[in-house]
C-alpha cells in the first residue's frame, strides 16, 4: 500500500507524494480514495500553519503538491471531487491587497471548499455576475485598506439588491476589519485569519 | 542615502496606546529618539484608527512638531487626511507617502501635489494589482516619473518604490526587487529609491536577518533611501557598513561617527572617550 499520503503530503514530501500517486493510480485504485487523503494531507497542513509550525512559503508548497498530485488525477479528480461547499472571494474595487486572501484561498481549499477567487480590484458587477453564476454557499470580501470600506458596503448593497444575500452568507476579512467594519458594512460575520474562516465556514454549513 | 524613521505607526502596540491615552510625551520621545538615530524624515501613520484618523493624525503631527524640526513622511493613503496634514504642518520640505499608478490615489492625491508640492514617495503599483515582474514595475516607474515631471518635478524630489513583495509568497519576490532598481537607476540616474524593509520578510521566521541583507542587497542594486527603525542599533550598523563600503561616505565618516558613539558596542556599553 505504501506509506500514508496524508502524511506524506502534510510532511510536504513532494516527491514521495507523486510517486504514491502514480503507483496507486496504476494499481487501479478509484480517485476518490486518493483525493481524500490528499484532502486531509491539506487539512493537517492547515493546522500546522494555524499553530505557526509551518511558514506561508510552506503553505504555499503544500497548495502547489495538491495540485500537481490531483493533476495527475485528471478528469477523475474533476468527476469525483466532493467539495463541502462554495464560495466567491475577492478583494474589493480599489484594492489590491491579495496575499490574505490568497492564504484564504489555499486553507479553505484545503477544508474542502470550493474557491472561486475573483482576484483583487473586483468590481461590484463581477461580483454580482460570479454570485448569480455560481451560487456559492458563502460571498467573501477581502479588503486592507480603510478607505475601501465603502466600496465592501457597497459591494454587500448591491448583492443585497439582486436578491443575491439571500440564503448564503457574506463574510469580511482583512487587517483592520473588526466588528465594527462588519456593522458597517452589513456583512454577516468577519474573519481574523484563514483558520477561522475554515472554522466558520464549516460550521455554517454543519460540517465537522 | 536617507532614512525615514518608522516608529510612529498606531500598529505599534505603544504607539497605539499613547494615542488613545494622548500620551504627547511619548510620541514626543519616539521623535526624539529617532532623530538622534539618524533619521532624515519622520514617518507618521495612523491608519489603523479608521473612524478616528484626521483628528488623530493632526495631533501626532502636532506632538512631532511641538519638539522636532524634522521634515515629516506623512504615511496614509486618504487624500482628506493628507490634506489636513499638509495645511496644519505648512512648511515645505515633506514627504508624501505615497501616491501610486492606481486611478484613485493619483486622482486624489495629485491636486495636493500641485498645491503643497511634497518630496513624493511613488509606489510601483496600478488598479490591475501587484506588478510581477522587474519589466512591469519599470512601466509604472516610467509612467509616474513622466507624471510627476509633466507638474514640473524634478527626479531628486521623487523617491520610486519599487514594491516589495514576501519573499514567502514567491522566489522570485526578492530578485524582482533587485533587477528593478537597477533598470530605473538606468533609466533615471537621478531618481531616488526608497523602500520599507518589513514587506520582504513576511511569513517567515528570523525577520531581522532577512530584512538587513534586504538592505544590503537592495543597496548594492542603487536603493538609496530606506523606512525602517533607526533604533535598531544592527540594522544601522550594517548601513554605515555597507554605505561606506559603496563609496558613499566620504573618509569614512559617517561610519567612523557611528562606531565613536557606540553603535557597535553592545547596548549599554560606553562610547569612546
Amino acid at each position: 500500500m505504501g506509506a500514508n499520503l496524508s502524511e506524506l503530503l502534510a510532511d510536504l514530501q513532494e516527491d514521495q507524494v507523486i510517486e504514491t500517486v502514480k503507483e496507486r493510480m496504476a494499481k487501479g485504485e478509484p480517485a476518490i480514495g486518493i483525493i481524500d487523503e490528499l484532502q486531509h494531507g491539506m487539512e493537517l497542513v492547515g493546522k500546522r500553519y494555524q499553530a505557526q509550525e509551518y511558514y506561508l512559503s510552506e503553505l504555499i508548497m503544500s497548495a502547489d503538491i495538491f495540485k500537481s498530485a490531483t493533476g495527475l488525477l485528471g478528469d477523475a479528480f474533476r468527476a469525483s471531487n466532493d467539495k463541502i461547499g462554495k464560495i466567491v472571494l475577492g478583494t474589493v474595487f480599489e484594492d489590491i491587497h491579495d496575499i490574505g486572501k490568497d492564504i484564504v484561498a489555499i486553507v479553505l481549499s484545503c477544508n474542502g471548499i470550493d474557491v472561486i477567487d475573483l482576484g483583487v480590484n473586483v468590481p461590484i458587477e463581477r461580483f454580482v455576475d460570479a454570485v448569480r453564476e455560481h451560487q456559492p454557499d458563502f460571498v467573501g470580501l477581502s479588503c486592507l485598506l480603510t478607505t475601501a470600506y465603502d466600496n465592501m458596503k457597497a459591494t454587500v448593497e448591491a448583492l443585497d439588491a439582486a436578491g443575491l444575500h439571500e440564503g448564503r452568507k457574506i463574510l469580511i476579512g482583512g487587517g483592520p476589519v473588526d466588528e465594527t467594519t462588519r456593522a458597517y458594512v452589513k456583512a454577516d460575520a468577519f474573519c481574523k485569519n484563514a483558520q477561522e474562516a475554515a472554522d466558520m465556514t464549516k460550521k455554517m454549513l454543519g460540517v465537522n | 542615502m536617507r532614512i525615514v524613521g518608522e516608529l510612529i505607526n498606531s500598529s505599534r502596540p505603544a504607539v497605539k496606546r499613547a494615542i488613545q491615552e494622548r500620551d504627547g510625551e511619548y510620541i514626543q520621545s519616539l521623535a526624539l529618539l529617532q532623530k538622534q538615530a539618524g533619521a532624515h524624515w519622520l514617518d507618521v501613520n495612523c491608519g489603523t484608527f479608521v473612524t478616528e484618523e484626521e483628528e488623530v493624525m493632526l495631533w501626532l503631527l502636532n506632538q512631532v512638531q511641538a519638539t522636532c524640526d524634522l521634515p515629516l513622511c506623512i504615511d496614509t493613503p486618504d487624500a482628506k487626511v493628507l490634506t489636513a496634514a499638509l495645511k496644519l504642518i505648512d512648511k515645505p520640505g515633506q514627504l508624501i507617502n505615497s501616491i501610486s499608478f492606481e486611478k484613485k490615489r493619483l486622482d486624489g492625491f495629485l491636486p495636493l501635489i500641485r498645491e503643497y508640492r511634497p518630496a513624493v514617495v511613488a509606489l510601483c503599483l496600478e488598479d490591475q494589482g501587484i506588478p510581477k515582474t522587474a519589466a512591469d514595475r519599470l512601466r509604472i516607474a516610467t509612467a509616474l516619473v513622466e507624471t510627476l515631471q509633466k507638474e514640473n518635478y524634478d527626479l531628486a524630489e521623487i523617491y520610486l518604490d519599487p514594491l516589495i513583495t514576501p519573499l514567502s509568497t514567491s522566489n522570485t519576490a526578492g530578485q524582482a526587487v533587485l533587477d528593478t532598481i537597477a533598470e530605473i537607476r538606468a533609466a533615471y540616474p537621478d531618481v531616488h529609491c526608497i523602500c520599507g524593509l518589513s514587506n520582504i520578510s513576511f511569513g517567515l521566521p528570523q525577520r531581522k536577518t532577512l530584512n538587513a541583507t534586504f538592505m544590503v542587497q537592495t543597496m548594492v542594486r542603487g536603493m538609496d533611501a530606506y523606512i525602517l527603525d533607526p533604533t535598531d542599533r544592527e540594522l544601522m550598523g550594517l548601513y554605515y557598513a555597507s554605505k561606506a563600503l559603496l563609496g558613499q561616505d566620504k573618509y569614512c565618516g559617517d561610519f567612523l561617527r557611528a562606531y565613536r558613539t557606540g553603535l557597535f558596542n553592545p547596548a549599554g556599553a560606553p562610547k569612546e572617550g
